[in-house]
C-alpha cells in the first residue's frame, strides 16, 4: 500500500511541475489578451525563443563558472531579450493594427509565428538543441521510495513564485493598476489619459518575458526544437479558456486541473494526451461559458461590428468582373495547362469552404477556429462511401454536406451557446476531438494515414472534366450561400451579430437561427472537404486540423470578412501565394508570413474591402 | 381592461434582493411610470416583464396568459414590444433595414432563405419611420445617427411588431432635453391612439410628471408608493427617500407644463 | 478567379524553368538532362531532411562529372517542399509532373504523405521512389505497381532489433511510442516478433504520448511503476530528448534492458549529448565506424563538401541516386513502365554494400546498423555496431503475397 501512495504521490508531483511550467507561459498569453484583447500566436514562438535564447545563453554563462546563480540569471536574461523581441513586435507590428478587428490582430501574429519558424531554423539549424542541466539540481530527490527529479521541486515552486510576483505586481505597482484596469475597461484608461501606447508595450514585454522564461526553464528538460511553439500554444490557451480569458489565478487553477489530469490520464487511458485537453476545454465551457474564473463579457453595445454590414448587390462592374471570373475559371482548362487546372481546382474548393466560413464569421458574428472540422469530416464521409461501401463517387459527394452539416448540428448545439473568444475555442474543441477520434479510429478511418483511393468516376476522372465538376458544385454553393446572405435569414444573423439582446426583443431565436446558420456553413465545409478528398485521391486527419482552419481563416481575412464575395478572392489570393512560395525556397514559411503580415497592414480591410474602396473612389472620382 | 398583471415578483441576486413582492396593473392604453433611485429594482422588474430575467417567485400575466419565465422572443410575439437603457439598434444596417427586420420577424419570415429581405416591407417600413418622423433618414446607416433619432429608432423598432404592450426602459437616456418631451409625447400620443400600454422607467421627472397617468415607485426592489402623479408627489415618504426637495419642484413644474 | 494570380506564378516558373535548361544545355554535352522530381518535407523535417537533400546533389554532381547517366545524359533533381501534408504534396507531385516535366518522382518523409502520394502515382502511373516514408502499409496492403521504397520499412527495423535482444532473459516489456501510425505499427510489430526471440516474453505496460508533445515526467512514472524488466522505445526528436533525461534522473534505465529504434541515427543522437544512456540497443548510423572504400570515400566526400558530418540523411540520399542511376542505366528508357520493370529485383552496388529492390514487395534491401549505445568526450556513439543487411529482415514472402493481393 505505501508503495502505492509513494507512487501517487509521485505521479501527482510530476503533475504539479507540468502545470507550473504551463502556468508561467500561459499567465503571459492571458495577459496580453487581457489588455490588448489580441489572441497572440506568437506567445509559441516566445516561449520557443526562450528556449532558444537559454541554450545560446545559459552555456556560454556556465563556462565561467557552473553555479546555480549564472544559470539563472542566463535563464533571466533570455527571458528578458524574448521580452524584447516582444517590444519590437508590439511597435512594429501591433501599434499599427489596434484599430483592425481583432480577428486580423491573430491573423498577423499568425505572420510572425510562420516567420519565426523559419528564422529559428536558420539561425539555430535544424538539429535540436540541448540545453545543459541546470548545476545543483541536475540530482534525483528521494520521495518516499521514489527518485524524483530536485529540478522540478524547483518547477513546482516555480509556479507560485511568478503567480506571487504577478499578484505584488497587479497590486502594488501603478503600472500593475493600470493593467488590471485596462483588463477590465479598456477604454476608460484612455479616458484616464494613460499612455495607451506605453502600457501596451509594457504589457507585450511582459507577455513575452513570461513566455520566454517559460521556454528558458525548459531546457534541463526538452531540447530546443523548431516544433516546440506550436505544441505549447493550443495548451496555453486552452488553459488561458479554462481558467477565463484575462485571469491570472483562473490560468493558475487551470494549468493545476491539466498537469494532473495528464499526470493520471496517461495510467488510465495511455493514448488520451492527444485530446484530454480539448476534452477538458469542451467540457468546461458547455458548463461554465466564461471558463473558471472569467467574467462575462459583453461588447459594447455601441461598437460597430465587424463583418458584412448591409450587403449591397452586384453593381455592373461586379457583374463584368463576376463573369469574366467565370468564364476564366471555365476556359482554363483549354489554355491553361494542366498544373493551372489543379491549382484552380483547389482554389474553387477553398473558396467554397472559405465563403462558408465567412458565412459565419462575417454574417454571423460567430468565429469559429474549427471549421476544417466539417471540411474534414466531409471528406472522410466521401472517402469511406467509397472505400468501404463500395459506392461511387456521386452519392459519396452527397454524403460530404451531409456528414458536415450533422457534425455541425450536433457540435454547434453546444457552440452556439457561447459567444466570442470562448465560442471560437470550443469550435477548435470540438474540431480537435473530431481530429483525434479520426486518428485514433485507426480500424474505420486508417489513422493518421488516412484512406487512400477515393478517386472521381470514370467520367469525372480527368482533370478538366473534374475541374468543371468542382466548379458547378462550388459556384452553385457559394451562390446558393450568397443568395441566403441576403435573403431573411441572413439578415437575421447579422441582426444578431449586431445585437443579440434587440433580435430576441423583436422575436428572433438567436440561438436556433445561429444554430441553423452554424449547420448550413458546415453543411457547405463538408461539400468543399468532399470535393477535395476526390481531387487528391487520398484523406488524412490533417484535413481536420487547426492549420487548415487557420488557413481557411487566412483567407477570409486577406479577402476582407467585410465583403461579400471577399473570401472567394481570398481564397485565391492565400493559396496562390503559397503556391508559388512554397517552390522558391526551403524558407517559404518566412515568406509567406512576410506577406500575410504586408496584406495586414496594407489592405486592413482585406483585399475585398480594398476593391470596394477603390470603386467607392472612382465612383465619386465620376461624379462631380 | 386590464391588460398586465404582476403579482409579487422577488428576485434576488447573491445576497442583494433587486425585487421583493413587486405587484401591479397595467391597462390597455394607460402609461404607468416605474421610478426610483439608482439601484432601486427598476430595471430588475422591467426585465422581468420583458422576460430577460427570469423572477424568483411571482407572476406576470398579460392579457390573462401567464408569460412569467417565458423567453423575450416568446414574450414579444404575445405582444410586447421594447426599447433598451443603452440604445440596442442593429448598428451595421440602415435605418430603413432596421425597421425591415423587426417586420421580418413580426411576420414570423426570419428563416426565409428564399426572398431577398431589402425588398421585404419597405413600404410598411417606411409608414412607421414616417409615423415618428423620422422618414428622411431612412436609407442612412444607422451608426451614423445622433442619439436621439437612435431612440426614436428603437421605439419604431418596438413599434414594428403592433405590441400590445410597450415596454420602454428609460426611453429618453440621453436626449437633449427639448427631445426628450417631443419623444415622450409622441409615445403618450400613439399609445392612446392605438391604446397600447406603456410600462416605462425614467429617470427624467419632467418625463414621468408629465406623461404618466400612473407611478409606481420603487426603493431597494420595493414599491413604497403607487398612484397617479398627484398622490406619488403628495406621498411624504416618497418625498423623503426620493424627490427631494429640488425633485418636487421639477414634478410640479412639469405639471404645470404638461395642463398649463 | 484565382487565374489572375496563376498567370504570375506561370511566368516564375517559366523564367526558372528557362534558366535551368540553359544551365543544362552548358554543361551536359549530349541529351536532355534527366529531370527528375523530388519532394520532401525539407521545412518542416529539416534536420533530416536538408542533409538527405545534400548528398543527392553531390551523387548527382559525382555522377555527371563521370559522363552522367543513359550514356552522357546529366542527371538533374528538381526540389519541391512537399509542405508535409498530404494534400500539398499531391499537389506539388502533380506540378513536377506537369509543369517540370519530369521523368518521375522520388522522395516523401512521412508516411501519410508518402501513402498519398503512392496512391496518386498509381493513378496517374508514374513511378514513386519512395525514399524515407517507414510505414509498412506502403509496400504491403497499400503497395502498388508504381510505388518502389528503399529505406527499411518499421517493421524491418523492429526486426533488426528484436533480433539482436534474441537469447535475452527479460520477460516483462514496456513499449514506449509516439501515439501516430509509426510508432503504433512498431509497437505492433514489436508485440508480434518478441515471443518468437525472447520465448514467455510478455507487455505489461503501453505509453503512447502525442507527437511532440511528450509529458516526460507523467510517462517515466507510468513506467517506472509497472516494473517492467526491459523497454521498446519508439520515440525519437524532442521527445526523446526529453523521456531520456527524465528516465535519467528518476532512474528508470538502471537495470533495464532497452530497445530503441532509430536512436543511434545521428539526427537523434547528436542532441542527446552527454545524457546518451550507456547500453541501449539501437538502429542508427555510426558514420565514422562502416568500413569499406567506398563508404570512406562518401563522408569524405561529404565532409569536404558540406562542411559538416554525414547524417543518416545523408547516407540515404547518396544511395537513392546510385539507385535511381542503376535504373536509368539499365532501362535506358524514362517510359515509367520500362522503369518499374527495372526496378524488379535490381540489384545495385551501393556504398552500403549490395542494394536489391525485392519485386515482391517492392521494398529495398538496404539495411542499418545495429549496435549499443554508449558515449565518447560527451557526445552519444555507437559501438559494437553491425550492418544488419534489409535482406534478412524483410516480411516473408507469402505474407506479402496475402497483404498485397487483399
Amino acid at each position: 500500500m505505501s508503495v502505492e501512495f509513494s507512487f501517487l504521490l509521485v505521479q501527482a508531483l510530476s503533475g504539479l511541475a507540468s502545470a507550473s511550467s504551463l502556468f508561467i507561459i500561459a499567465s503571459g498569453l492571458t495577459l496580453v489578451f487581457g489588455v490588448t484583447r489580441i489572441v497572440n500566436f506568437a506567445h509559441g514562438s516566445f516561449y520557443m525563443l526562450g528556449a532558444y535564447m537559454a541554450v545560446t545563453i545559459v552555456p556560454w554563462l556556465l563556462q565561467i563558472e557552473r553555479s546555480p546563480t549564472l544559470f539563472f540569471l542566463g535563464v533571466l536574461l533570455s527571458a528578458f531579450v524574448v521580452g524584447l523581441l516582444g517590444v519590437a513586435m508590439e511597435i512594429l507590428l501591433l501599434r499599427r493594427i489596434y484599430k483592425v478587428p481583432e480577428l486580423f490582430q491573430l491573423l498577423a501574429t499568425f505572420g510572425v509565428v510562420l516567420m519565426v519558424q523559419d528564422a529559428v531554423l536558420h539561425i539555430w539549424g535544424p538539429l535540436d538543441i540541448s540545453g545543459p542541466r541546470a548545476p545543483g539540481l541536475r540530482h534525483g530527490v528521494m520521495i518516499l521510495d521514489q527518485r524524483f527529479p530536485a529540478y522540478e521541486l524547483f518547477l513546482i515552486c516555480a509556479g507560485p513564485l511568478v503567480l506571487g510576483l504577478l499578484w505584488l505586481l497587479m497590486h502594488k505597482t501603478r503600472f500593475g493598476i493600470l493593467l488590471r484596469a485596462a483588463t477590465r475597461d479598456r477604454e476608460m484608461v484612455g479616458a484616464l489619459g494613460v499612455n495607451q501606447a506605453l502600457l501596451f508595450t509594457g504589457t507585450l514585454f511582459l507577455g513575452a518575458f513570461l513566455a520566454g522564461l517559460g521556454g528558458a526553464l525548459q531546457i534541463p528538460r526538452v531540447a530546443a526544437s523548431a516544433q516546440m511553439d506550436l505544441s505549447i500554444i493550443t495548451e496555453a490557451f486552452v488553459v488561458t479558456v479554462i481558467g477565463g480569458m484575462g485571469s491570472i489565478g483562473g490560468a493558475f487553477l487551470a494549468a493545476l486541473l491539466i498537469g494532473q489530469l495528464q499526470a493520471f490520464g496517461v495510467l488510465i487511458f495511455p493514448k488520451i494526451t492527444l485530446v484530454l485537453v480539448f476534452l477538458l476545454m469542451a467540457l468546461v465551457l458547455v458548463v461554465k461559458p466564461w471558463g473558471l474564473l472569467g467574467r462575462p463579457e459583453a461588447a459594447p453595445p455601441s461598437a460597430m461590428p465587424e463583418g458584412i454590414a448591409s450587403p449591397r448587390g452586384f453593381g455592373v462592374l461586379d457583374k463584368i468582373l463576376a463573369v469574366l471570373a467565370l468564364l476564366l475559371a471555365a476556359m482554363l482548362p483549354l489554355f491553361g495547362d494542366a498544373y493551372a487546372v489543379k491549382v484552380a481546382t483547389e482554389v474553387l474548393i477553398f473558396a467554397l469552404a472559405a465563403f462558408s466560413l465567412n458565412f459565419l464569421v462575417g454574417n454571423g458574428g460567430i468565429v469559429s477556429f474549427g471549421h476544417a472540422a466539417y471540411f474534414g469530416l466531409g471528406a472522410y464521409a466521401s472517402a469511406l462511401m467509397v472505400t468501404r461501401l463500395g459506392l461511387p463517387m456521386e452519392p459519396a459527394l452527397l454524403a460530404a454536406p451531409l456528414a458536415g452539416g450533422f457534425f455541425a448540428a450536433l457540435f454547434g448545439y453546444f457552440i452556439v451557446r457561447l459567444q466570442g473568444i470562448y465560442l471560437a475555442m470550443l469550435t477548435l474543441a470540438f474540431a480537435q476531438i473530431a481530429y483525434a477520434v479520426c486518428f485514433q479510429w485507426v480500424e474505420v478511418t486508417g489513422g493518421d494515414n488516412g484512406i487512400v483511393g477515393v478517386w472521381p468516376s470514370t467520367w469525372a476522372a480527368s482533370r478538366s472534366a473534374y475541374h468543371y465538376l468542382v466548379l458547378v458544385a462550388a459556384v452553385l454553393g457559394i451562390f446558393a450561400l450568397r443568395h441566403v446572405i441576403y435573403a431573411p435569414f441572413g439578415a437575421s444573423l447579422r441582426a444578431a451579430r449586431d445585437s443579440s439582446a434587440r433580435a430576441e426583443a423583436i422575436g428572433i431565436d438567436v440561438r436556433a437561427h445561429r444554430w441553423l446558420g452554424f449547420t448550413i456553413a458546415g453543411a457547405a465545409a463538408g461539400l468543399a472537404g468532399g470535393l477535395y478528398a476526390f481531387s487528391k485521391g487520398s484523406i488524412d486527419p490533417t484535413l481536420l486540423g487547426i492549420p487548415l482552419s487557420v488557413d481557411f481563416l487566412a483567407m477570409i481575412l486577406l479577402g476582407g470578412m467585410q465583403s461579400v464575395m471577399g473570401p472567394v478572392l481570398g481564397a485565391a489570393a492565400f493559396h496562390s501565394i503559397k503556391d508559388i512560395f512554397m517552390p522558391l525556397t526551403d524558407h517559404w514559411r518566412f515568406l509567406l508570413g512576410a506577406a500575410i503580415i504586408a496584406l495586414v497592414l496594407i489592405f486592413p480591410r482585406g483585399l475585398g474591402g480594398a476593391y470596394a474602396s477603390l470603386r467607392a473612389r472612382f465612383a465619386r472620382g465620376g461624379a462631380p | 381592461m386590464t391588460l398586465l398583471v404582476v403579482e409579487n415578483l422577488n428576485k434576488r441576486f447573491g445576497g442583494v434582493v433587486a425585487a421583493r413582492n413587486v405587484s401591479f396593473a397595467l391597462a390597455a392604453g394607460e402609461m404607468l411610470a416605474m421610478i426610483g433611485p439608482n439601484g432601486a429594482g427598476k430595471s430588475t422588474s422591467f426585465n422581468m416583464v420583458g422576460g430577460q430575467l427570469r423572477p424568483d417567485s411571482g407572476r406576470v400575466v398579460l392579457a390573462g396568459q401567464d408569460i412569467t419565465g417565458l423567453p423575450p422572443r416568446a414574450i414579444c410575439r404575445l405582444g410586447v414590444g421594447r426599447s433598451f437603457q443603452v440604445a440596442q439598434p442593429f448598428l451595421s444596417v440602415s435605418v430603413l433595414e432596421n425597421l425591415q427586420m423587426a417586420l421580418i420577424a413580426h411576420a414570423g419570415r426570419t428563416r426565409d432563405m428564399i426572398s431577398r429581405a431589402d425588398a421585404l416591407f419597405r413600404d410598411e417600413a417606411l409608414g412607421l419611420l414616417a409615423e415618428l418622423g423620422m422618414a428622411d433618414a431612412a436609407a442612412r446607416p444607422m451608426n451614423t445617427l445622433a442619439y436621439g433619432d437612435v431612440k426614436r429608432v428603437e421605439l419604431a423598432i418596438a413599434l414594428a411588431g403592433k405590441p400590445r404592450l410597450l415596454l420602454m426602459d428609460e426611453p429618453t437616456a440621453g436626449m437633449a432635453p427639448g427631445e426628450r418631451a417631443a419623444l415622450m409625447r409622441l409615445v403618450a400620443a400613439i399609445a392612446r391612439r392605438s391604446s397600447i400600454g406603456v410600462l416605462f422607467t425614467e429617470h427624467d421627472m419632467d418625463a414621468v410628471f408629465a406623461h404618466a397617468d400612473r407611478i409606481l415607485v420603487l426603493v431597494r426592489g420595493e414599491i413604497i408608493a403607487a398612484g397617479s402623479p398627484e398622490e406619488v408627489r403628495a406621498n411624504p415618504e416618497v418625498q423623503r427617500v426620493y424627490l427631494g426637495t429640488s425633485g418636487l419642484r421639477a414634478a410640479l413644474r412639469a405639471r404645470a407644463a404638461a395642463h398649463g | 478567379m484565382g487565374s489572375i494570380f496563376l498567370g504570375r506564378r506561370a511566368l516564375l516558373a517559366g523564367g526558372a524553368g528557362l534558366a535551368a535548361a540553359a544551365a543544362g544545355r552548358g554543361a551536359a554535352a549530349q541529351g536532355a538532362p534527366i529531370r527528375i522530381g523530388e519532394l520532401n518535407s525539407y521545412s518542416r523535417m529539416a534536420a533530416f531532411c536538408i542533409p538527405y537533400r545534400n548528398a543527392m546533389q553531390l551523387a548527382a554532381e559525382q555522377i555527371n562529372a563521370v559522363g552522367g547517366v543513359m550514356g552522357g545524359r546529366r542527371l538533374e533533381f528538381i526540389f519541391r517542399d512537399d509542405g508535409a501534408t498530404p494534400g500539398d504534396a499531391v499537389r506539388v507531385a502533380e506540378e513536377l509532373l506537369t509543369r517540370e516535366n519530369v521523368a518521375f518522382i522520388a522522395g516523401t518523409f512521412l508516411s501519410n504523405v508518402g501513402l498519398a502520394v503512392a496512391d496518386f502515382a498509381n493513378q496517374r502511373k508514374r513511378l514513386f521512389f519512395a525514399t524515407e516514408p517507414l510505414s509498412d502499409a506502403l509496400t504491403m496492403a497499400q503497395g502498388n505497381r508504381y510505388t518502389w521504397r528503399l529505406r527499411p520499412s518499421t517493421f524491418m527495423q523492429t526486426r533488426m532489433l528484436v533480433e539482436a535482444a534474441r537469447g535475452r532473459t527479460q520477460k516483462r516489456w514496456a513499449i514506449v511510442a509516439p501515439n501516430y501510425e509509426y510508432g503504433q505499427s512498431a509497437a505492433a510489430n514489436f508485440k508480434r516478433l518478441i515471443g518468437s526471440a525472447i520465448p514467455g516474453a510478455e507487455i505489461i505496460a503501453e505509453q503512447y504520448p502525442a507527437l511532440g508533445r511528450v509529458d516526460a515526467g507523467a510517462t517515466v512514472g507510468a513506467l517506472a511503476q509497472a516494473r517492467p524488466d526491459a523497454i521498446f522505445n519508439v520515440l525519437f526528436g524532442p521527445d526523446l530528448t526529453a523521456f531520456v533525461r527524465e528516465g535519467n534522473t528518476r532512474g528508470l534505465f538502471e537495470r533495464r534492458f532497452v530497445l530503441s529504434l532509430l536512436t543511434g541515427e545521428p539526427e537523434y543522437m547528436i542532441p542527446l549529448g552527454d545524457e546518451t544512456p550507456e547500453g541501449w540497443v539501437v538502429t542508427g548510423y555510426p558514420w565514422d565506424q562502416v568500413e569499406g572504400a567506398e563508404h570512406r570515400a562518401f563522408v569524405a566526400a561529404y565532409r569536404a563538401r558540406f562542411n559538416d558530418t554525414p547524417r543518416k540523411g545523408s547516407l540515404l540520399g547518396y544511395v537513392t541516386v546510385q539507385v535511381l542511376a542503376n535504373m536509368l542505366n539499365r532501362a535506358n528508357s524514362l517510359d515509367n513502365e520500362v522503369l518499374v520493370d527495372t526496378l524488379r529485383d535490381l540489384r545495385t552496388d551501393t556504398v552500403v554494400g549490395n542494394v536489391t529492390m525485392r519485386g515482391i514487395d517492392q521494398q529495398g534491401t538496404m539495411g542499418t546498423w545495429v549496435g549499443e549505445t554508449t558515449q565518447r568526450n560527451g557526445q552519444g556513439i555507437m559501438r559494437n555496431a553491425r550492418y544488419a543487411d534489409g535482406a534478412d529482415f524483410m516480411f516473408p514472402e507469402e505474407e506479402v503475397r496475402a497483404a498485397r493481393r487483399a
